[in-house]
C-alpha cells in the first residue's frame, strides 16, 4: 500500500442561509442543493466534467429523496457520470461528508470530490402517523373490495393528525436548547458571557461581507445575497433584553439571540489531490489533515449532549502531537453560545480533564481573538447539514488568506455526538 | 400535601365518627419551633438503682429546666400529667430486674400527656459486663417496642442504649428523643458510644461548621437543608441541572453556595471536593439525600431503571464519600449521614431495585463506621417511613391512606422529621453517636 496522498480543500461554495419560512419557504432540499452545488461548478469551471463521487447529506429529509444527492447530481451542471450518496449524522453531516471524500482521496481511490449538507426546517417533510400508516399499508395488501372496507373503518379522526418532525432528542424527549441549558447550568455559563459570544459572532460575519470575504464563497440564491439572520447592528443591550428561551425561573440563560435559529441552506466543498487541483486550474487553499469523532451517553445524564467534541478533540490532539493553543484560527460550531462556552470552560478544567478525559493536566485556555474571526452559525445561522460545509470552505480560505496556519473545526451534533477535524497549510 | 382525613377527624361530625366507628384517630404532632423549650411540660424520672447514666440524665434534666420528679418504683403521683418519662434501666444486670420495668410503667404511663415522651436508657447489650446484663438488657427492645404500640395520642417511646463510659455522651440524644423534634420517631433503638467531649451552643449546634446536602432542590433534601441552617451550618446544595431554580430559592433564603451536578458523573466526588475546598475551606458535614425511584416488579424490570436507582441512591453516595474522606475534604470530627429507607428494612413490592440500594445505605453505614471513628469522623441513617411529600402524593388514594396509618401514629411523617433527625446526627456533641440506622416511621408495622 502507498502513503497516503495529501487532501487539500480546493473550493467551497454556499447559498446564504435564511430563516426559517422565509425566503426559502418554497425551496426544497434538492432545490437549494443544486444551487450551492451549480454555483461551485461555475466557480471552478467544472462544468460538464466528472468527479470522483459527491457526499452530502439533509438532516430532515423526505421519504422520496431516499437517493438525493444523486438525483441532484443529475440535474445539476456536473457530468451525470459522477457517482453520489447520501450520509447523514446530524449536525455532523457536512464535516463527515468531508472526512469521507478526503478519505478516498488519501487512500487513492478518488482524485477530487465534492462534500456537501443541505436541510430546510420551512419545507420539512410531514409523514402520516404510525397508525394511519399501517392501515394504509393494510389497505395495500388486501385483496378484496369487502377486506379494502374492513381495513378503512379503522381509521379514526385522530389518525389525520401528521407527524411534525421535532427538534427533540428521541431518547430524553428533551429539545437540544434545554439539553444545552442544563449543561450551562452545570458549567455556571452566564447570560452576558453567552450574548458577547452571540455579539462577537454577528460583528465577525459582517465584517466579512464587508471585507468581500464571503463574495467567492457565496452564490445568492432567490434574490438573498447575505444570511437572513445577519444582524451587523445589533448591540450587547439589545441582546440583554431578549426574553429567555430554554430553562426556566431566573437560572435561565439562553434566549433566541444566543441560540441558533431553525434555518434553511445548502453549502459544497470541493477537496482534491494537488495534482488534480493543478490539472484543472486550481490551487489548494488548505489541507484536510486530521478528523475525529466521539459521542458522549447523556442519555443517563451524566454527560451533556453537546459536549461530545470536548472528548474528540482532545483525542484528535493526541493523535497529531499538538496542543490546544497550536492554533491559529478556532472554528467551534455555535449551535448555542453555552455550548462553545462550555466546551471551552470543560478544556480549562482540570477535573474535567483528568476525571473524564484520563489527562494528566488541562488543556488549558484559547485565545478568544482566534475564535470564530469571520462570525459563525449564531450569525450565518444552522441549516444542520450545510453547516460543516460552510466552515470547512471559509476556514480553509482564511488559512489560505494567512499565508497558511493551523486551523481547528469542532461541530456537535445530535445524539450525544461531535465531529472535529484540522485544516492546514 | 394535607392529610384531609386527619382534617376531617377535628371537626365535630368527624369526631363522633372516628368514636363511634372506631376509626384511626390521628393526634396531630407538635413540631419544635425555634425559641420553644426543649420539652414543654413535667418529666418523671425512675430508675434501677444509682447509675452513671441516671446521673447524667438528671443532670441534663436541671440543665434544660424541665420541672422533674424522681418517682420510686411503685410510686406514681396522680396529680401531674408528664409530657415525659424517662426510665434509667443501665443498672438492670439480671433478668430479675425487668420487674421494675412493670412496677414503674404500670400505673405511670397511664398519665403520659397527649404527644408525650417515653424514654428508656440501657446498657449496650453487646457491652455488657456478664451475660446475664446482657440478657436483660437485650429484654428492654421488646418492651420499648410493645410500649410504643400501646401508648397513643401521638406519644412515642424510644430506647437509648449507651455504652460503658458513655452517659456524658447522652445529652444530645436525650435532648432529641425529649423535644418534639422527633416528632415522628417512634419505637427506635438508639446507640451511643464514648467519643470526644463536645461542649457547643445547644441553639446553634452546627454553627462554623459547613454542610454538603445533596438533592436539596425539593422534598425533603430542601427541609433538611433550612433545619441544617437553622442550627447554624453554611450549607451546599447539590442537585442536577434540572432543578437549578428550586435550588436556587432553597439556597438564596438560607444563604450558602448551589452546586449543579449529577451525583452519577464520573467526577461528582473531585467537583463537590474542590467546591468544598474552594468555596467554605472543607466540609463537616454530608447528607446524601439524593435519591430516586423507578417501581416495576423484578420480573418486568428494565436495565436502565435498575441501574439508574442504584446508581444515584447507593454507588454515588458510596463513591462521594469515599473520595471525600481520603482526599481530607472531610474534616476530622465530621458527620456522613446517609438515608436509607422502610423499604430497604421491610422490603417493599416493586422496589426490589430501590430496597436494593436502601439497604446497601444501611451496609454503608455499618461497613464505615469503625474505620471512620479513628478519625472521629461518624457515620448514620435515617430510614423514612411515610412522609409526606410531593412523591407520595402522587401514590394512588388508597395505597397512600393504608400508608399513613400502618403505624403508631397513625399518620404521615413530615420532611421536617427527617431533617431533624439528620440533624441531630449531624450536631457535634453527638460524637459518640455512630453507625445507627433510625427509622423516622412512627413505628410502622412494616419491618418493625
Amino acid at each position: 500500500m502507498t502513503e497516503p496522498r495529501k487532501v487539500a480543500v480546493v473550493a467551497g461554495n454556499r447559498i446564504p442561509f435564511a430563516r426559517q419560512d422565509k425566503t426559502y419557504r418554497h425551496a426544497s432540499n434538492s432545490d437549494m442543493l443544486t444551487a450551492a452545488l451549480n454555483g461551485l461548478v461555475d466557480r471552478t469551471g467544472l462544468g460538464g466534467q466528472e468527479v470522483g463521487e459527491v457526499v452530502a447529506g439533509a438532516v430532515l429529509k423526505h421519504a422520496r429523496d431516499w437517493n438525493m444527492v444523486r438525483e441532484v447530481v443529475l440535474g445539476s451542471k456536473l457530468a451525470p457520470t459522477t457517482p453520489a450518496y447520501d450520509i447523514q449524522q446530524a449536525c455532523g453531516t457536512g464535516l463527515e461528508a468531508a472526512i469521507l471524500v478526503g478519505n478516498k482521496i488519501a487512500l487513492g481511490q478518488i482524485d477530487a470530490g465534492i462534500a456537501g449538507g443541505v436541510d430546510t426546517a420551512s419545507d420539512a417533510p410531514l409523514a402520516v402517523n404510525d397508525r394511519l400508516r399501517n392501515v394504509l399499508l393494510d389497505l395495500n395488501r388486501a385483496k378484496t373490495y369487502p377486506d379494502r372496507l374492513k381495513v378503512l373503518a379503522r381509521v379514526r379522526p385522530k389518525d389525520v393528525v401528521p407527524e411534525i418532525p421535532r427538534n427533540a432528542e428521541p431518547r430524553t424527549g428533551k429539545s437540544m436548547g434545554d439539553h444545552a441549558a442544563l449543561t450551562a447550568l452545570e458549567w455556571g455559563i452566564t447570560r452576558e458571557a453567552q450574548d458577547e459570544l452571540a455579539y462577537n459572532s454577528h460583528i465577525n460575519l459582517a465584517k466579512s461581507y464587508d471585507r468581500g470575504f464571503q463574495n467567492d464563497l457565496i452564490t445568492p440564491y432567490l434574490g438573498l445575497e447575505k444570511d437572513q439572520n445577519l444582524r451587523p447592528d445589533t448591540t450587547l443591550e439589545k441582546l440583554a433584553k431578549l426574553r429567555t428561551a430554554y430553562g426556566k425561573g431566573e437560572t435561565a440563560t439562553m434566549t433566541a439571540g444566543n441560540s441558533t435559529p431553525l434555518t434553511d441552506g445548502a453549502s459544497a466543498v470541493l477537496l482534491s489531490t494537488d495534482e488534480w487541483a493543478q490539472e484543472h486550474g486550481l490551487r489548494p487553499l488548505a489541507y484536510l489533515t486530521h478528523s475525529q469523532t466521539a459521542a458522549v451517553d447523556y442519555v443517563k445524564g451524566a454527560e451533556g449532549l453537546l459536549m461530545a467534541p470536548a472528548y474528540a478533540v482532545p483525542r484528535m490532539l493526541a493523535r497529531a502531537g499538538i496542543s490546544l493553543q497550536d492554533f491559529d484560527y478556532y472554528e467551534i460550531h455555535e449551535a448555542f453560545a453555552s455550548q462553545v462556552l462550555s466546551t471551552l470552560k470543560a478544556w480549562e478544567d482540570p477535573i474535567f480533564c483528568k476525571e473524564r478525559l484520563g489527562l494528566d493536566a488541562p488543556l488549558g485556555e484559547i485565545d478568544r481573538a482566534k475564535l470564530n474571526v469571520n462570525g459563525s452559525s449564531l450569525a450565518a445561522g444552522h441549516p444542520f447539514a450545510a453547516t460543516g460545509g460552510r466552515i470547512v470552505a471559509a476556514l480553509a480560505k482564511q488559512l489560505d488568506e494567512n499565508g497558511g496556519g493551523r486551523g481547528l473545526i469542532s461541530i456537535c451534533a445530535a445524539g450525544g455526538q461531535g465531529v472535529v477535524a484540522i485544516l492546514e497549510k | 400535601m394535607t392529610d384531609r382525613y386527619q382534617t376531617f377527624t377535628t371537626t365535630p361530625l368527624g369526631k363522633t365518627l372516628v368514636k363511634n366507628l372506631g376509626l384511626p384517630d390521628p393526634t396531630p404532632l407538635p413540631r419544635w419551633t425555634e425559641g420553644s423549650p426543649v420539652i414543654d411540660g413535667p418529666v418523671v424520672f425512675g430508675a434501677i438503682g444509682e447509675t452513671d447514666a441516671g446521673k447524667a440524665v438528671q443532670a441534663l434534666l436541671r440543665d434544660i429546666g424541665a420541672a422533674f420528679s424522681t418517682v420510686t418504683e411503685g410510686v406514681a403521683s396522680s396529680t401531674i400529667r408528664p409530657k415525659a418519662i424517662v426510665f434509667d434501666a443501665t443498672g438492670a444486670t439480671s433478668t430479675a430486674d425487668l420487674t421494675s420495668l412493670q412496677r414503674f410503667f404500670s400505673p405511670v404511663v397511664r398519665q403520659l400527656a397527649p404527644a408525650g415522651r417515653v424514654i428508656v436508657v440501657g446498657r449496650t447489650p453487646e457491652l455488657a459486663s456478664s451475660p446475664e446484663q446482657h440478657i436483660a438488657q437485650r429484654a428492654l427492645e421488646g418492651f420499648t417496642r410493645s410500649l410504643g404500640k400501646e401508648v397513643k395520642r401521638g406519644a412515642t417511646v424510644n430506647l437509648v442504649y449507651v455504652a460503658p463510659d458513655a452517659h456524658e455522651q447522652l445529652d444530645s440524644t436525650l435532648r432529641f428523643f425529649l423535644s418534639p423534634k422527633s416528632a415522628y420517631v417512634d419505637g427506635q433503638v438508639a446507640r451511643i458510644g464514648t467519643g470526644p467531649l463536645v461542649s457547643n451552643d445547644p441553639s446553634r449546634p452546627l454553627a462554623g461548621r459547613t454542610a454538603l446536602v445533596t438533592g436539596a432542590a425539593r422534598g425533603i433534601g430542601a427541609s433538611i437543608a433550612d433545619i441544617l441552617a437553622r442550627d447554624g451550618a453554611t450549607i451546599i446544595g447539590v442537585d442536577v441541572p434540572q432543578n437549578a431554580d428550586p435550588l436556587r430559592k432553597v439556597i438564596s433564603k438560607i444563604g450558602g453556595t448551589e452546586l449543579l451536578l449529577d451525583v452519577t458523573a464520573v467526577d461528582a466526588a473531585q467537583r463537590i471536593a474542590a467546591h468544598a475546598q474552594e468555596q467554605h475551606g472543607g466540609l463537616d458535614i454530608i447528607v446524601h439525600n439524593a435519591g430516586i425511584t423507578r417501581d416495576r416488579r423484578l420480573v418486568n424490570m428494565r436495565t436502565d431503571a435498575w441501574d439508574a436507582v442504584l446508581d444515584v441512591n447507593l454507588r454515588a453516595p458510596e463513591r462521594i464519600t469515599k473520595h471525600l474522606v481520603e482526599s481530607g475534604a472531610l474534616r476530622d470530627g465530621g458527620s456522613i449521614i446517609g438515608v436509607s429507607s422502610m423499604a430497604g428494612i421491610a422490603g417493599n413490592n416493586g422496589q426490589t431495585n430501590y430496597a436494593t440500594s436502601k439497604a446497601g445505605v444501611i451496609g454503608l453505614v455499618q461497613a464505615l463506621a469503625p474505620a471512620l471513628a479513628e478519625r472521629q469522623i461518624r457515620i448514620n441513617a435515617v430510614a423514612p417511613g411515610f412522609i409526606e411529600t410531593e412523591m407520595t402524593a402522587k401514590i394512588p388514594f388508597t395505597i397512600r391512606e393504608v400508608g399513613r396509618r400502618i403505624n403508631s401514629l397513625q399518620q404521615g411523617g413530615l420532611p421536617i422529621d427527617v431533617a431533624e433527625t439528620i440533624a441531630w446526627f449531624a450536631d457535634p456533641a453527638s460524637a459518640g453517636v455512630t453507625g445507627n440506622v433510625v427509622r423516622v416511621c412512627g413505628q410502622s408495622m412494616l419491618g418493625a
